[in-house]
């Protein structure tokens, strides 16, 4: 009664080495379906959480003891970095699209933009350090007033998805180094939605700071 | 099993019903001018939550009685009505029952909270603490003196923190351990917390109102008889939660004016 | 007899050696169970907590005998002190609502039987799997701690208001150490949970088995995924409440506390916070959060009540429909429990509102409960009689829920133990009744046993007659205004009802203690239970076409095809009066 069909080929879209496996256009198997459902609900609670913090401050916003304070000046720049960082991931994304093989022109063209990306999400880490120290440089610390309270906040845990994001590139660009044979798109592709909504987050963020702050 | 289960849900529903329809836990008297309101509408709540309590559990009841312990050949049945019923049921029943309610219920909250008490209502401040109420009456020149935190001194029995040596408005401010109110007066009573959240709550004047730190909160009520009635703190503020009350003493309004004369001196 | 296709790729390798099998598995059928075992742990200390506060309730000066092991400053000489009542009532609201009521009908049940009713390998990520129960577990760790630190645990009860949860030891015992033990253990389990949620939604939308439409699926898979769906947004909102509960107590911000509290004669330093603030992000949590506790219970109790009815509900697809706006109502609801909060009292009404309205799809879930009871042949085993027990409590904790939707009735109501017996009704019984149902039905499925019927049925009336006997007076209790979270009645108008308390102690003992009959069953009949078969029950979901206990990746190497919705009852089966959904065969009706 059960019915017998030929094994199937693996139909988890892959890059192969030179000698290795030969890839198959996407498919789409379902363990790849599922982790692109994963990024997008992971996205989805990411979101509930930072609108969470958001009311929390639009509250406070509301009592008589709401300074202002000034917004340190390396946030624009750290913003034009993570934005950039947003370019060249996708620069990176395009180039492996059109990868067949590890060794070939695409696939390095496409670790250069990679290694782009991550140098640029490491520098807005720094930058967002820097600014923090502009802050305290300023007299404003964790607790200073509710304003500087909800700046550290909002932009550590920011920071902290942003490291996530960091390290699920330099795990990208180790399995692209050519002593693998195979590599699996959706993890990159994966990878590309988180980032880029970790950059529109930060656009909000950058723009609540600037007129609630 | 089926028989059985279907008598103990006899037995459930109707000694549930047995305290209510006995009145075996009498609600206070209500010594307010609004709590009628409230009286009615739990009452009009019990009534429908019971018919359908009741006749919940005697259908669940009847159900286990008939269709247990049948023949494996048994035909099978579906309710007349199906699900459709059902649907329309809930929404007829519970929809205009529960927007009845909703609606027309709201007269006593709406009493409570949405009319402003009248310009020549009692002011009173009350304050909560851990673990205790103090109330505060403003005095002839009917101002309240500022309260300062810092000058907080229960040894000297200044809850409130007044100042009367720099605050002239503070030295004729009456504090007492219990709320003394004239009969068919109208009372404001603010509410302020000194540290933590607490709650007003007098059974008997069907009213209760959380002290929010930070907050300056007021409910205004008409106490229609007179005698003692216990205040009781209904949000936890800790460890002596259970303990933290004082009395509402309700007196007739020359006693009040006795009792406020002699507070003075 | 079982159709399959064939799909590539094993989401993860065969397990090896034992931390791998036992401990650290992938497996979701481990880590079902081991949430249901962290879950039994907790429900007993749970139990045993409430067993102490009901006995310190009506014995306030009673020496309980090693009690002062537990805590020498909670309970010297076995005396407990009114703070360390305080303390035991927060440990049991914690531990009973996120340790049991979120961990067992939803993370264990869930997660065992999910992946197989959609006939799936296993969850989509493994090893996030993994993680969230170990995370879970570590959250419980935490907690656990509590316990043992000097200061004891917190007093603030398991809503931990500020500001009295935020200003540290000013606020009584247990408020240092204890509270903030409280918060990294509530955080740590919201992120466990939210790895857990997202686990399941995205199992649920992209492993089904080819022919499992969601409409296909079973009741008690939807269930776990609607309550997945709300769990998601509602951990993801009490996190950042707790973080910034944390920053509040240790970091000198003013998030929930506001200026000029004197608190132990020492001001507070701390100016601006709203106490409200924190009541309204943690009520946005912490009512979704009631119906994740009781969403599952609804699902398994209906797939429980089809099978031993041997006829469909009236209609399925209203049930998920009703479900879905249960969870829906559920976020329009949570300033119902902030009525006399002093938020706006026009909030107030526009709360109520929707608060009432939620009763209209948990009316038709009940009606279509009992209609469909109508015409059955309905077979008590001690499963089914916790499902259709589980009707009777939900209609008793629901309708007070009713009362107090009102916001005129909780003027009067709110803070008495009219809230406490409604709030025990639907969580801690008729919930528990979906666990205990899921428990004695799958239990052969897990384990390839039977428990034991007899003392399964004992356990079900005791349980049943006992707990309307501990919280159907509750409510009487509420209406004439006692108290809630109070060691002990010293109120006047207290005295002529303590002996109720008395009378609700002494049913709560004999109804815990029957409890043990139930651990008894389920320990002994792990080992030496009688031998089931794969299908004991003739039920038609896809966890009944595999051997029991399951193979580690469920369906072996094949993939079930489906070809029904799961409930083919009263047919004309090769089997009997029913058809599995992954049989080809076609239905014929009974003809009757």
């Amino acid at each position: 009664m059960a019915s017998t069909v030929a094994p199937a080929v693996q139909s988890a879209p892959r890059l192969g080495s030179r000698n290795g496996a030969v890839p198959v256009s996407f498919v789409g198997s379902s363990a790849d379906r599922a982790s692109r459902s994963g990024i997008w609900v992971g996205i989805f609670a990411i979101s509930m959480s930072f609108a969470a913090f958001s009311s929390a401050l639009f509250v406070r916003q509301g009592t008589p003891d709401w300074t202002h304070i000034v917004m340190p000046s390396v946030l624009y720049l750290n913003t034009l970095l993570l934005l950039a960082s947003g370019v060249t991931l996708e620069i990176s994304r395009r180039s492996l699209t059109a990868a067949t093989l590890i060794e070939s022109d695409h696939a390095r063209r496409a670790r250069i933009w990679l290694l782009a990306t991550f140098a640029l999400g490491i520098a807005f880490c720094a930058g967002q350090y820097i600014a923090w120290q502009q802050l305290r440089a300023a007299g404003f610390y964790l607790a200073t007033n509710p304003n500087s309270s909800f700046f550290y906040v909002l932009t550590f845990i920011h920071v902290l998805h942003v490291l996530v994001g960091v390290a699920a590139i330099v795990y990208l660009l180790g399995r692209l180094m050519a002593s693998h044979s195979t590599f699996r798109r959706s993890l990159f592709e994966n990878t590309a939605v988180y980032w880029h909504f970790i950059g529109v987050l930060w656009i909000y963020l950058f723009l609540l700071c600037l007129v609630k702050l | 099993m089926g028989k059985f289960f279907a008598v103990v849900l006899v037995l459930v529903a109707v000694l549930s019903a047995y305290p209510i329809i006995g009145n075996y836990f009498p609600l206070p008297e209500d010594i307010s001018t609004h709590g009628h309101l409230i009286d009615s509408q739990l009452h009009d709540t019990m009534l429908e939550a019971g018919v359908a309590f009741i006749g919940a559990q005697l259908v669940l009841a009847y159900f286990l009685f008939a269709f247990t312990g049948r023949k494996s050949d048994a035909p099978l049945k579906n309710f007349p009505g199906g699900a459709k019923l059902m649907v329309i049921a809930a929404f007829l029943l519970v929809g205009t029952e529960v927007l009845a309610l909703g609606a027309f219920g709201q007269k006593a909250w709406a009493t409570v909270y949405f009319t402003a008490p009248k310009a020549d209502a009692l002011q009173i401040q009350s304050q909560a603490e851990q673990f205790a109420f103090y109330f505060r009456y403003p005095g002839p020149d009917g101002k309240f003196g500022a309260i300062h935190p810092d000058k907080i001194d229960e040894g000297n029995q200044n809850y409130f923190g007044l100042d009367p040596a720099n605050d002239v408005d503070a030295r004729d401010d009456i504090v007492s351990g219990e709320l003394v109110v004239p009969v068919n007066r109208e009372v404001n009573l603010m509410l302020h917390a000194k540290d933590f959240g607490h709650s007003f709550y007098v059974r008997e004047l069907r009213i209760q109102q959380d002290f929010v730190p930070g907050l300056d909160l007021a409910v205004h009520f008409t106490a229609t008889k007179v005698g003692k009635y216990e205040i009781v703190c209904t949000q936890l503020c800790g460890l002596g939660h259970y303990n933290m009350k004082a009395y509402l003493n309700v007196k007739s309004q020359d006693d009040y004016d006795k009792w406020l004369k002699e507070q003075s001196q | 007899m079982h159709e399959t296709s064939v799909e590539p790729v094993h989401v993860h390798a065969p397990p090896q050696g034992f931390w791998r099998k036992h401990v650290f598995s992938l497996d979701h059928k481990v880590i079902g169970k081991q949430y249901y075992a962290l879950a039994l742990v907790a429900v007993f200390t749970g139990m045993f907590l409430s067993w102490l506060m009901r006995i310190h309730m009506v014995w306030p000066d009673a020496k309980i005998h090693g009690l002062e092991l537990l805590s020498k400053n909670g309970a010297p000489g076995g005396v407990m002190t009114p703070e360390y009542y305080l303390s035991l009532l927060t440990m049991h609201g914690t531990l009973m609502v996120f340790f049991v009521l979120t961990n067992a009908p939803f993370a264990a049940f869930g997660n065992y039987f999910l992946p197989i009713q959609i006939g799936a390998e296993d969850m989509a990520f493994p090893r996030f799997n993994m993680m969230s129960f170990w995370t879970t577990f570590l959250a419980w760790f935490v907690l656990m701690l509590a316990f043992v630190i000097p200061d004891g645990p917190p007093i603030a009860g398991w809503t931990e208001y500020t500001p009295l949860s935020a200003v540290g030891r000013d606020a009584g015992p247990g408020m240092q150490w204890g509270a903030s033990l409280w918060g990294i253990s509530i955080a740590i389990f919201c992120i466990a949970s939210l790895l857990g949620a997202l686990n399941f939604i995205a199992t649920t939308l992209d492993l089904r088995a080819k022919g499992m439409t969601l409409m296909r699926m079973p009741l008690c898979t939807w269930a776990w995924f609607i309550t997945s769906c709300i769990a998601l947004l509602a951990f993801a909102v009490l996190l950042p409440a707790c973080i910034l509960l944390i920053l509040d107590r240790h970091a000198g911000t003013s998030f929930f506390i506001p200026g000029g509290l004197v608190a132990s004669d020492r001001l507070q330093p701390h100016s601006g916070g709203s106490p409200l603030l924190w009541q309204h992000l943690f009520w946005f949590f912490g009512h979704p959060e009631v119906y994740i506790a009781i969403l599952p219970s609804m699902g398994i109790v209906s797939h429980i009540l089809i099978n031993s009815m041997r006829k469909p509900l009236l209609s399925a697809k209203v049930v998920i429909y009703s479900m879905m706006s249960i969870g829906f109502l559920s976020y329009m609801v949570w300033g119902h429990h902030m009525f006399v909060s002093g938020m706006n009292p026009l909030s107030s009404l526009t709360f109520s509102f929707p608060t009432l309205t939620i009763t209209i799809p948990a009316t038709i879930l009940t009606l279509i409960w009992l209609g469909s009871l109508y015409g059955a042949r309905i077979q008590l085993t001690s499963a089914s009689l916790f499902a259709i027990g589980f009707i009777s409590m939900f209609v008793s904790g629901g309708i007070s829920g009713f009362f107090l939707a009102q916001p005129s009735l909780d003027i009067y109501l709110h803070g008495t133990y009219f809230v406490v017996g409604h709030f025990h009704m639907v969580m801690g019984v008729a919930s528990l009744f979906g666990v205990f149902a899921g428990t004695y039905f799958w239990f052969p499925k897990m384990t390839g046993r039977y428990m034991n019927e007899t003392i399964g049925k004992l356990h079900f009336w005791i349980t049943f007659i006992g707990t309307y006997l501990i919280f159907m007076p509750m409510h009487y209790l509420g209406l004439i205004g006692n108290v809630r979270r109070y060691q002990s009645f010293v109120d006047d108008y207290m005295s002529p009802y303590l002996w109720l308390h008395k009378d609700m102690t002494v049913a709560a003992l004999i109804t815990g203690a029957a409890q043990f009959l139930f651990l008894y069953n389920v320990i002994y009949s792990r080992f030496k239970g009688a031998p089931a078969p794969e299908n004991p029950w003739n039920c038609t979901s896809l966890e009944w076409s595999i051997p029991s206990p399951p193979p580690w990746n469920n369906f072996g190497d094949r993939h079930p095809i489906v070809y029904h919705d799961p409930y083919q009852y009263g047919v004309k089966g090769s089997q009997g009066d029913f058809v599995m959904q992954d049989s080809p065969e076609q239905i014929i009706a009974s003809g009757d």
